[in-house]
């Protein structure tokens, strides 16, 4: 299981990493492992604004389909168009080319709440 | 892992779902299917009465021939499907791994005096091994003794010393075959085959569940549980082809009773656009009314699509028909498609 340490994570496995004034977000490596084969990926319309914790995609396995959550509130500003061509992308690279959205956050104190790379590492452990 | 039938199973193996079903397209993939049952059937009468207990037509079967079959109950319905193999002197019957006792206490029950029906499940292995290269690998390891076999026979051939019974059959649309042997061989037959195909330059690898069901799916092969099943006919599922007329078999009359009716609803293949069709989604018509249900449905490798098998209203089975699925609450477009996604290899 590879951490990007510069990212913060919510325990349903998605981590978000500062980029300028915006977040990148995506699943981790340990999320993508336990899926198995990603097969496709619904992601939300540019524009869009979510609450953290509210469904922002779906991503669907060779094995199931998996909400995916907003790890702080924010607008979206872009979706990784790559992954609807080659949604294994996710699998070959999480933290990278695997990306998923990029959003304004609203709320800037909610990535206090959100796990570090070494409480992540350690919650991801006990599955 | 994975709780299947009593048996623990590998969904996927370390190589990915999606690449074990590439591999087994352009290659070999062994397929660790000891889950399978195996009935053998003999004695005198024993002919007749697997004939008027199976669907399909078999007293024209030769020996070592292998045929399709349903095993269907009075109302028509599937109890299950069938590999029959015609043995000098016995019926080899393949079974479902979640049906085996179920079959097995059907055959018992009737059979006539004199017939005897023995499982042999426990002792028996099955390891299936699928693909382009199959021929070429088994040959190599058993003396040239496979690809001399046609297509739906079988032969009795020895792998290094391992006592075979070679059906050259399967569940992927690929050549090969399904191996059946002593269950104490297991392990040496399985690290053989791998190692021997490695050796010779012949990509070979472990194919999980996930896999066995998107090759099985895109070939256009049924699952139990899915597109046949006991709340299932045979007619409605597309099985007529696997239904000899011209014979008594349990099921018959109730068939023919379904055919003067007509079909309430019948089995199509859709492909999908927006997102992955799953087993038990919904499909509407364009207008919105609810048509029928996704039996299976998933990403197909080899074609590249988002497709799924589905019960419709009979007005709603021609190609091209446009239907709507319902994915996590939204409809998405789908159109009905021509079966199989993939043509198996033995109707090229």
């Amino acid at each position: 299981m590879t951490i990007d340490k510069n990212a913060r994570y919510r325990t349903s496995h998605e981590y978000a990493r500062r980029d300028g004034a915006s977040i990148v977000t995506g699943i981790s490596d340990h999320a993508q492992d336990s899926l198995g084969d990603i097969v496709f990926v619904e992601l939300p319309a540019v524009g869009k604004a979510l609450r953290q914790g509210e469904a922002f995609g779906v991503v669907e396995s060779v094995k199931a389909a998996s909400d995916l959550y907003m790890p702080m509130s924010g607008t979206i500003t872009e979706v990784n168009a790559a992954l609807q061509g080659d949604p294994a992308l996710i699998n070959k690279d999480p933290y990278g080319a695997g990306w998923m959205i990029k959003f304004t956050p609203s709320n800037a104190s909610e990535w206090d709440g959100l796990l570090d790379a070494a409480a992540y590492e350690k919650e991801a452990g006990k599955e | 892992m994975a709780p299947f039938a009593g048996y623990d199973m590998p969904i996927s193996y370390p190589t990915g779902a999606v690449e074990e079903h590439l591999v087994t397209r352009r290659a070999v993939g062994l397929f660790d299917i000891d889950h399978m049952g195996q009935i053998e059937v003999s004695g005198p009468g024993a002919d007749e009465f697997v004939s008027s207990t199976v669907s399909a037509r078999i007293l024209d079967m030769k020996d070592r021939d292998a045929r399709y079959s349903l095993l269907l109950d009075e109302q028509g319905l599937v109890l299950d499907d069938l590999f029959v193999y015609r043995l000098p002197g016995r019926w080899w019957i393949v079974v479902n791994a979640s049906n085996r006792q179920a079959d097995y206490d059907w055959f018992k029950r009737r059979a006539p005096a004199g017939v005897k029906v023995v499982d042999h499940s426990e002792a028996t292995y099955m390891i299936a091994v699928q693909g382009p290269r199959v021929l070429e690998l088994l040959d190599q390891v058993s003396g040239g003794a496979v690809s001399v076999l046609p297509r739906f026979t079988s032969g009795d051939i020895s792998i290094r010393g391992i006592p075979v019974l070679f059906g050259r059959t399967g569940y992927t649309g690929e050549d090969g075959g399904e191996l059946f042997f002593p269950a104490e061989r297991a392990v040496e037959l399985w690290e053989l085959l791998l190692a021997e195909g490695e050796k010779r330059g012949i990509e070979t690898k472990a194919i999980g569940l996930a896999a066995r069901d998107s090759l099985r799916f895109e070939a256009g092969m049924p699952l139990h549980g899915h597109e046949i099943s006991p709340a299932i006919n045979a007619l409605e599922a597309g099985f007529k082809w696997a239904c000899d007329f011209e014979k008594d078999f349990v099921g018959r009359p109730a068939l023919e009773k379904i055919q003067v009716e007509g079909l309430k609803r019948r089995l199509v293949g859709i492909e999908v656009a927006g997102g992955v069709p799953r087993e038990g989604y919904e499909l509407r018509s364009e207008a919105g009314a609810p048509i029928g249900q996704c039996v299976a449905g998933m990403f197909c490798p080899t074609v590249k699509k988002y497709a799924a098998n589905a019960f419709v209203l009979p007005e709603f089975v021609k190609a091209g028909t446009k239907l709507k699925v319902m994915i996590h609450g939204n409809p998405k477009d789908a159109v009905v498609v021509k079966r199989p996604l993939y043509v198996p290899a033995y109707r090229r």
